[in-house]
């Protein structure tokens, strides 16, 4: 047994520890550190929990024996998983710390002496309050974890889903979760509780199902945030420093991630919240469409305009990610530099499904982090190379982000890659992306269409040199 | 008259915002993915609940109704633990700096 005092202390120290482990991401040389201290800050909370109970009992090594159960499923998953998976295996971890969440918090309620919260039927007040937050805000964490899951995996239709009445409804039922709280509180009756964790669980749902495909990663970095909050919410209940510290971290996080994403779209949290955007509905707006002509071309063309720049620059986006085209992407600049072309990555802040989604892929495909650059670092740059490949890439290339006021895309940071001396755009069709806008970079003098598969293509364009 | 405890995690709470905003934002961009899935780990340190509530039944019922959850929740934590962990590091990993 050790003291309540010193328990607190190493809860303490684990804290800093989780804080030390997200700083190590500052740069790719400190972040393998980073893990280590999370590891370790982890192992502590653990070992100083079992220490302070100190009842190695039979149901102990049951503790055991389900902590490595979970822990192989885990580390299976770990090492199985592909990197073009990343999207949906967040989400999927996401949606399993929301159910921690409500499962701790159903624990405590109905063993409230465990927790030194009072009693079954007469639990502090404060307590309830913070329970029943760190079970709500977990439960929507599940459910729309699960709902975010399913769109990434293909499960379920990436389009939004939307009904009359939509946005009222939600409010309706927020309202009533405050509502239920209130008399949760009043009452102590465990019926409200259950009710209270299911409506939240049909929150959950509703939220994220109106959420388009391409509007994913800032659902998914505003889940990440709700895990933590819910964390935090149960830190409070416990009176536990190490979850409170560790749920605000994340908490901020995530919200954080959630603000970067927003801004790389120009739109408001709010506009992407109340989803919708990116409905069928939006592609009828296409009254103006005359025939522009539209140069395309085939590998030979593209492998001879390449071996003869002196500059490329590739941009990467979901397509990428779908064809799986990354390695052969690698292997297509490798070939470049051999023959002394200088090659560099652009990526911006929205490309693919989540924070960061094109930087790992590439990183998959060994290509050293310090050729891959964001948006701002490499924007002006394009003015000076001779070529752009974008490859699964199509909205955040759009011009009409910056000259058509009209454009529900207008005001989005785009890459200025209409700018280079010859554009090649890799493309299935000429059809239009995620915001349902044509890309005027399809009919611009300098653009060339490569219409195949990213990585069919790719390989042809490497053959062809 | 004494400082109810509730202002102290309180406190910490607001502080741990304010720390977590400073930290995240010098967090490169780059690394925004092995960023979601090592706060995703770190978030399961709500697995110390877990436990304290699945030992906290008798030893004449070692799964009763509460404790049942709590074995539940050290599962679901204990995957996010053990794959958080691994998928960062296996990401972090691949993270490589140009050969000179």
């Amino acid at each position: 047994m050790i003291s309540t005092n010193l328990l607190a202390l190493f809860y303490l120290v684990s804290g800093v520890l989780f804080i030390l482990a997200l700083r190590g991401l500052s740069s790719p040389e400190t972040s393998r550190q980073g893990n280590f201290f999370g590891i370790m800050g982890m192992l502590i909370a653990v070992l100083v929990t079992f220490l302070s109970i100190g009842n190695f009992s039979t149901s102990f090594i049951y503790v055991i024996v389900f902590l490595l159960i979970g822990g192989g499923v885990g580390a299976f998953i770990a090492f199985k998983i592909p990197m073009t998976a990343m999207p949906e295996l967040v989400a999927g971890f996401h949606s399993l710390v929301g159910l921690a969440a409500v499962f701790v918090a159903i624990s405590a309620f109905l063993n409230p002496e465990a927790f030194n919260l009072g009693f079954s039927g007469n639990i502090k007040l404060a307590s309830l309050i913070e329970m029943s937050i760190g079970a709500a805000v977990g439960a929507i964490t599940f459910s729309g974890s699960i709902i975010a899951f399913l769109k990434l995996r293909g499960i379920m239709s990436g389009a939004p889903i939307t009904f009359p009445a939509q946005h009222i409804l939600n409010l309706i039922i927020l309202i009533s979760i405050i509502v239920l709280t209130y008399f949760l509180c009043v009452t102590q009756s465990s019926s409200l509780f259950w009710s209270l964790i299911a409506i939240s669980f049909l929150v959950g749902i509703l939220l994220i199902i109106p959420i388009g495909g391409a509007d994913m990663p800032v659902v998914i970095s505003m889940l990440n945030s709700y895990s933590g909050w819910a964390a935090a919410g149960i830190g409070f209940t416990l009176e536990n420093t190490a979850l409170i510290i560790t749920g605000a971290l994340v908490g901020s996080s995530g919200a954080i991630l959630s603000y970067i994403m927003c801004k790389g779209m120009n739109r408001s949290f709010f506009s992407v919240i109340l989803g919708g955007f990116g409905g069928t509905d939006q592609i009828t707006k296409s009254d103006n469409k005359e025939q522009k002509p539209v140069k395309s071309g085939n590998s030979d063309d593209a492998a001879f305009l390449m071996k003869n720049a002196s500059s490329v620059i590739i941009v990467p986006g979901y397509g990428m990610a779908v064809a799986q085209a990354q390695h052969a992407l690698r292997e297509m600049v490798d070939a470049l530099k051999k023959n002394g072309i200088k090659v560099s990555y652009a990526i911006h802040p929205v490309a693919g499904r989540m924070p960061g989604h094109m930087n790992v892929l590439l990183a998959e495909a060994n290509v050293p982090y310090d050729e891959v650059f964001e948006l701002e670092e490499i924007n002006n740059d394009f003015a000076n190379c001779d070529v752009a490949y974008v490859i699964g890439a199509n909205d955040v290339t759009n011009p009409v982000a910056k000259t058509d006021p009209q454009s529900p895309i207008y005001g989005m940071p785009i890459l200025d890659v209409e700018k280079a001396k010859s554009v090649l755009f890799v493309k299935r069709s000429l059809s239009p992306g995620y915001a349902g806008v044509d890309n005027d970079l399809f009919y611009r003098e300098n653009t060339l269409m490569l219409f195949a598969d990213a990585k069919k293509m790719t390989e042809d364009i490497i053959k062809s040199f | 008259m004494e400082i109810d405890p509730f202002i102290f995690r309180l406190s910490i709470f607001i502080l741990s915002i304010f720390v977590g905003y400073y930290v995240v934002w010098s967090v490169t961009p780059s690394l925004h993915t092995p960023l979601m899935s090592v706060t995703n780990a770190i978030s399961s340190v709500i697995i110390v609940g877990a436990i304290i509530a699945a030992l906290a039944g008798n030893n004449e019922s070692i799964f009763n109704e509460a404790s049942i959850f709590g074995f539940l929740a050290i599962i679901l934590a204990a995957v996010n633990i053990f794959g958080g962990f691994l998928v960062t590091q296996r990401m972090l990993a691949m993270y490589k700096k140009k050969k000179k």
